[in-house]
């Protein structure tokens, strides 16, 4: 995959440097202290994990694009969404993502109160009977598994990656091999992965998977390669509803930029303090 | 498709991507190795440092226990990782921020500490083996020796020292060690099972009190297989031990559950609803009654009756058992629970290992298996008991 592919090429380039420094730093001695030094450096980078996580300054070969230049931001707005799933459809063609039930870079909740009940009946295109309402775990479809029931309320909620401004999928990398960039997308360099699924564990949304063919971690990048060509990533191409809003930051005429100035965005547990770059309108309290 | 990995079964909500447990038993028997080592590791620092003289018997094996548990443990986690041969990128490039960057850098000071205890520990019994060996074996031992014959008390001294010193350090060498894992699982704020303040020292005591239950079992079996009485006081020193941990390891477990429970922040509902279902056999009736409460009670009554003989052997032994299989249940608890609790607040996975796999049920039973195939060979190498010992090499300690 292509995105994949500047996303090593970059990150190849930082590993390289940061190996030299590192390995020079060990030859003036400092490979005694070590382990002492790894350890207050972690220590003091967890305090203050509240500077955003850049790669910091290797630019990628990415002809006639500067990543300085832009902030991509991603905005959803789950009024306009009708659950017809072919986002996560054009996502897994587009990014080779596994056609099953269990790995997705982006998916579609729906949210249905039924009368008389407080809390949502929430599922996704993964639930047992919406894969048999498909017929298939490579086909994508919301069952009609409400039939005759009283509809309170009922809404579909997308989601991604969230991008967040202080990732803790980046903050907990052993390696760096996931990494945010300069234009605010969090990628991951799949040929220094480890594939130990921390940042699996870490992300609070459930973004991110393990890719068993390849045996790292995967999850969505925005579409990297398409937007870095100042195309759209294959979700927003494909939704015909405009429901999801993608643009640049930096150009305050821009789709996203007038979508978050316009409307009163929010964003998913912001208690974390990730700071996410996924902003939505139209969610509900019981979206998490 | 289906047979690259191992898809759990769920009820409510889930993320879609939650679907496939990322961390496996191999990272349930990963804190247990390590918790084992830093247990071993105290017993034998109460006496090299602290000068509990009825642990004597047990001092110089508890490090043997140590290190074999300690060159396992980094086996589950290559066995887990997608890559493992890019391993070594965590300490080439390390990424500060992360707390697993740490781990191959506080294991590898870990492991050369004990090393170097462990020889010299052991140095009276490698020269008294060098010189007195002839072929391979005798080898070895000259190697080992690395050429120092001396075992003057002058040197035997300086050995003290050092071992005295080393002790030192690795009091927190391993209790960090283990503590830091602790803080992998407590400082991830994603799931609400495992953040906590408290994770550390749980983790903490709970392997102090497993590595003593440990050498409670070894140690009695060992006798047996040697044919020796054991030693009453030594046995009767590590059972105060447990009782004495066990009763902090206990009330931390209580403050942190409590806490949980009482503060009831959001997706309290759905932890409940584990806590009373799929987690009563594992937890309150395997880790919290049979495997502490039980013990506790059983040690209580020992301590309160003064037994002594083949029973309180009997009772000690099979307290520590139970305290080995709560500690290990606390660690699935810990692990697997936090990931059967979705991260939505609104559902629950339900975990079955496989059997035969490479994270499978198979391979998490050898690397439990494996350090005490080490050990068996390792006892035969560095004889760690004081009956085969003569006082021309005897380390004082």
């Amino acid at each position: 995959m292509e995105g994949d592919k500047m996303a090593e090429d970059v990150q190849s380039q930082k590993h390289e440097q940061e190996r030299r420094d590192f390995l020079s730093r060990c030859l003036g001695g400092a490979i005694a202290c070590g382990a002492a030094a790894v350890t207050a450096g972690s220590a003091m980078s967890q305090a203050t994990a509240a500077t955003p996580e850049t790669s910091g300054g290797t630019v990628p070969a990415i002809p006639g694009y500067d990543w300085s230049k832009h902030h991509w931001a991603f905005g959803v707005d789950a009024t306009k969404c009708i659950g017809c799933l072919r986002c996560v459809e054009a996502c897994k063609k587009e990014n080779n993502v596994n056609a099953d039930a269990h790995h997705f870079r982006t998916w579609v909740e729906r949210y249905v109160y039924l009368e008389g009940e407080d809390n949502p009946h929430v599922d996704s295109q993964h639930d047992p009977v919406n894969i048999e309402a498909s017929g298939s775990e490579g086909e994508y479809r919301f069952a009609n598994r409400y039939g005759d029931e009283k509809v309170e309320k009922a809404f579909f909620v997308p989601k991604l990656c969230n991008h967040c401004t202080h990732p803790a999928c980046v903050q907990v990398c052993p390696t760096g091999a996931t990494y945010k960039t300069e234009d605010g997308v969090v990628v991951i360099d799949h040929t220094y992965c480890i594939g130990c699924q921390y940042c699996v564990q870490a992300c609070p949304y459930g973004a991110r998977f393990f890719d068993e063919r390849r045996h790292v971690t995967d999850k969505c990048t925005w579409c990297y390669h398409r937007i870095t060509k100042g195309l759209q990533p294959a979700c927003v191409e494909v939704c015909p509803t405009g429901a999801r809003i993608f643009g640049d930051r930096a150009d305050k005429q821009s789709t996203i930029s007038q979508f978050i100035q316009n409307n009163r965005v929010y964003v998913l547990k912001p208690e974390t303090g990730n700071a996410p770059n996924v902003f939505y309108v139209g969610t509900d309290k019981d979206v998490t | 498709m289906d047979t690259l990995f191992n898809a759990s079964s769920f009820t409510g909500y889930v993320y879609p991507n939650e679907t496939i447990i990322p961390w496996t038993v191999l990272i349930v028997v990963y804190p247990y190795l390590t918790g084992l080592v830093a247990g071993a590791f105290t017993v034998s620092s109460l006496y090299q440092v602290f000068g509990f003289e009825r642990l004597r018997p047990v001092a110089h094996f508890a490090l043997l226990v140590s290190l074999c548990c300690m060159v396992v443990v980094p086996l589950p986690l290559l066995l887990h990782l997608g890559h493992p041969e890019r391993a070594f990128n965590a300490m080439i490039t390390p990424h500060t921020t992360s707390a697993f960057a740490v781990f191959a850098y506080a294991a590898a000071f870990y492991v050369i500490l004990l090393l170097l205890e462990t020889w010299f520990v052991f140095r009276p019994h490698i020269v008294h083996e060098a010189q007195q060996r002839t072929g391979l074996l005798g080898l070895f031992y000259r190697v080992l020796s690395l050429g120092s014959y001396d075992l003057s008390e002058k040197a035997m001294r300086y050995d003290r020292k050092w071992i005295f010193a080393l002790a030192i350090i690795g009091i927190p060498g391993a209790h960090g060690l283990h503590g830091y894992v602790g803080f992998v699982f407590g400082s991830l704020k994603s799931r609400e099972w495992w953040s906590s303040d408290l994770m550390p020292a749980i983790f903490l005591f709970s392997a102090i009190i497993s590595g003593t239950a440990l050498l409670v079992v070894l140690y009695v079996i060992s006798c047996k297989l040697r044919r020796v009485t054991v030693d009453l006081a030594c046995l009767k020193g590590m059972a105060y031990t447990l009782w004495g941990f066990m009763m902090f390891t206990l009330l931390l477990e209580g403050v942190e559950f409590a806490s949980l429970v009482y503060r009831a922040r959001e997706g309290i509902d759905v932890i409940m609803e584990f806590v009373k279902g799929p987690l009563v056999v594992p937890f309150f009736i395997l880790q919290f009654g049979v495997g502490s409460v039980l013990p506790i009670c059983v040690l209580s009554f020992l301590i309160w009756r003064g037994t002594s003989g083949n029973r309180l052997v009997t009772a000690v032994f099979a307290s520590a058992f139970l305290v080995l299989l709560a500690v290990l249940m606390m660690r699935w608890n810990v692990v697997i629970g936090g990931q059967e609790i979705s991260k939505t607040g609104k559902g629950l996975l339900a975990y079955y290992p496989p059997i035969i796999d490479r994270e499978g049920l198979l391979a998490a039973g050898i690397v439990l298996i494996t350090p005490f195939i080490l050990l068996l060979g390792m006892v035969r190498l560095f004889w760690p008991w004081e009956e085969h010992t003569t006082s021309e090499y005897a380390v004082a300690g």
